[in-house]
């Protein structure tokens, strides 16, 4: 094991070497350009046995993963805002197809406004898709996970796809040390990709067929079972992951102080390991605060946060995106779950750090007091936009 | 924990100049954290990058605003960017800049200290006349004025990043170390 | 300084045209054209992604206020009479 500095994307490619991924179809976007270019590096020098296909689109990008894993080959692909919603056809296309593909997803703002910086709109507006999604908020996380992801996506029990989703420039562009495996020790943890069925020469198969109103409905039933089996599968895997490489993630809820919080802050990605720090400053002066990070969105830690809404006198949630009409989407899932409750929490949505807008340690105390103070006093908005310039209340 | 913002503009190695200095504490055993800001990335244009040194693994991930160091690594920045937001009160600022010349318009308050990079980048044959790589003499003052990176691990640290020319970049680092002095202001 | 959303139109829309936008600063290397074996083609004219090269008297005059450098003018010239110098050095 090597330990190095290094980006969340050459974290990612590192994740997709080791992985052994075999065919590579990607379109460059900013902040993902570095990844396939990493990985191009890697092809090309003969460290990475894998067919490398520059494609002239993202939708083409997944499109050829689709073909290569339906022939048997594990497959990657990396995108971006843009690029991934440019895929969202084809992406509904490789889960109902039951194709185990991970990509890595920079979740970066969605245009207009123009922005290349980090939100969750790209990604959290593919959560009906059908595949899983990985919230990282370290670059060890995004390689570890990626690892991870192919064995719990090539389960027979499971047989989706998987999104891995780092933070634009906060994690793609930042450097930090990461723990780089050994080849021989990912070979002993991820087998080889072998699927039941495949397209394969001599045998003559269609991949894909029309279903009448009569079956379809059962097909889907399959879907929603493999992705209710990737919730055990997600910790089956991760505590193989612990045993052989030392590290864990908390499996599909990472909760960080929450045993005996009051009020909890969820949230998901980058801004969660900021967090961390505020809940142990605001623990030193005797607020009794957790931070419950969503690692998995889909599928939804939705018993995590039933158990949770049962312990706790506030639960805030953090969403990096909005639902326009409704309210941010990681809020309105908690709330679901929280329904389901034998207790029910103050609640609160806060819709911060959009377009890359920084969400500052500062910023983070003054929600965990909003949601001290909404425990108190049920009233106020149930939506609060944080650091807005035009509204009266201040948060920096 | 100690943070350290780098002024200059594309195509002038600012973000190498933040992995440097990542890399070399890295290698003292330190944790480490550098990132960039980019307002366009293109060449000329102003771009801003950070390096984060702790002891603890660092988990913070928001911006810097207040830091301990700045460094400029283009000098006509002075007139057009705030190099010294949020800079602590016991800040130091290392500049590109010519020995000998004064610094103008710049508050007494806080220490400044230059060395002519673009000189002794040029003269090491680094990128061009007319743009020089001032990243690594750069990084060699910076491990002079500051009491946590030594010059050998900067060193280490430039033959590990630097893609070619990597003997002439460490000389230029080591002349600049030499050569760094406090600024006339 | 952030303006208030109120202050803002519903998108953003810029009143500044692109040819405000002077892309020359991109350039590491730089086209020069020798005039002598230029055979007023146009080729280089047609190829050029920005619109930087300009017809004068049918002889390739390329703005450098904008031309990035990219050289694609000089791949595609027939006479290989363009050539990417380095940047402050033509």
């Amino acid at each position: 094991m090597t330990r190095m500095v290094m980006t969340g994307n050459y974290a990612s490619a590192y994740g997709a070497k080791l992985a052994r991924a075999q065919v590579i179809a990607a379109y460059p976007i900013t902040p993902q350009t570095s990844i396939v270019e990493k990985l191009a590096e890697f092809v090309a020098a003969g460290e990475l046995n894998a067919k490398f296909i520059p494609v002239e689109g993202e939708h083409s990008a997944m499109a050829a993963c689709i073909a290569a894993e339906t022939a048997g080959a594990r497959s990657y692909t990396a995108t971006s805002s843009q690029g991934l919603t440019l895929m969202h056809e084809v992406l509904m296309w490789a889960s109902g197809a039951r194709l185990p593909i991970v990509m890595t997803n920079v979740s970066r703002a969605m245009a207009p406004p123009w922005s290349v910086w980090v939100d969750h709109m790209d990604s959290v507006a593919q959560r009906d898709t059908g595949w899983l999604q990985f919230f990282c908020e370290s670059n060890q996380e995004v390689l570890d996970t990626i690892i991870m992801a192919y064995k719990v996506c090539e389960s027979n029990g499971v047989m989706l796809p998987a999104m891995i989703i780092e933070d634009a420039f906060i994690l793609s562009h930042t450097s930090e040390p990461v723990d780089v495996p050994e080849q021989s020790a990912v070979d002993s943890f991820l087998p080889q990709y072998a699927p039941e069925l495949k397209l394969e020469v001599g045998k003559a198969l269609g991949f894909g067929s029309l279903v009448k109103p009569d079956q379809y409905m059962e097909f889907r039933y399959k879907a929603m079972e493999g992705m209710e089996e990737a919730k055990s599968r997600i910790l089956g895997v991760e505590r193989e992951f612990k045993h052989i490489f030392g590290r864990e993630y908390g499996g599909l809820l990472d909760r960080y102080r929450c045993d005996d919080a009051e009020v909890v802050l969820a949230c998901a990605g980058s801004v969660a390991s900021t967090a961390k720090d505020v809940v142990d400053s605001m623990r030193e002066k005797g607020s009794k605060v957790g931070l419950a990070r969503i690692r998995a969105f889909r599928p939804f830690p939705h018993d995590e946060f039933k158990a949770l809404a049962n312990s706790v006198e506030g639960l805030g949630v953090l969403d990096r995106s909005y639902t326009f009409g409704a309210a941010g989407a990681m809020y309105t899932e908690v709330k679901a779950s929280a329904f389901s409750a034998q207790k029910k929490p103050a609640m609160k949505n806060y819709i911060a750090g959009l377009g890359g807008r920084d969400i500052t340690p500062k910023i983070l105390e003054k929600i965990f007091e909003d949601i001290q103070m909404a425990t108190k006093r049920r009233e106020g908005p149930e939506v609060e936009w944080v650091d807005v310039a035009g509204l009266p209340r201040r948060w920096r | 924990m100690i943070e350290v913002r780098f002024h200059g503009r594309g195509g002038q190695g600012v973000v190498i100049a933040s992995e440097v200095l990542a890399n070399a504490a890295f290698r003292m055993g330190f944790e480490v954290s550098a990132f960039p800001f980019f307002g366009v990335e293109r060449r000329g244009a102003p771009v801003t990058a950070y390096t984060r040194i702790d002891k603890r693994a660092i988990r913070i991930k928001s911006s810097i605003y207040e830091p301990d160091y700045v460094v400029v690594l283009d000098s006509s920045l002075l007139k057009g960017v705030d190099i010294l937001e949020g800079l602590k009160p016991d800040g130091k600022v290392l500049i590109n800049y010519p020995q000998g010349k004064k610094l103008q318009n710049l508050p007494t308050r806080f220490k400044y200290f230059v060395i002519d990079a673009t000189a002794i980048a040029a003269s090491h044959g680094l990128g061009s006349r007319t743009a020089p790589i001032v990243n690594t003499a750069i990084m060699g003052g910076f491990a002079k004025i500051c009491d946590f990176v030594t010059l050998d691990a900067v060193l280490e640290s430039i033959r590990e990043i630097a893609p070619v020319k990597e003997e002439e970049n460490v000389a230029a680092a080591k002349e600049a170390y030499e050569k760094t002095v406090e600024a006339i202001l | 300084m952030t303006k208030s959303h109120k202050d803002i139109p519903l998108t953003p829309i810029s009143d500044t045209p692109s040819t405000m936008n002077a892309t020359g600063l991109w350039r590491i290397v730089t086209p020069v054209v020798d005039r002598k074996k230029c055979k007023k083609c146009n080729i280089c004219w047609k190829f050029c992604p920005e619109a930087a090269v300009r017809l004068v008297n049918g002889e390739p005059v390329i703005d450098l206020s904008y031309c990035k450098g990219c050289g694609i003018c000089a791949h595609e010239c027939p006479q290989k009479c363009i050539v990417m110098a380095k940047e402050g050095e033509q």
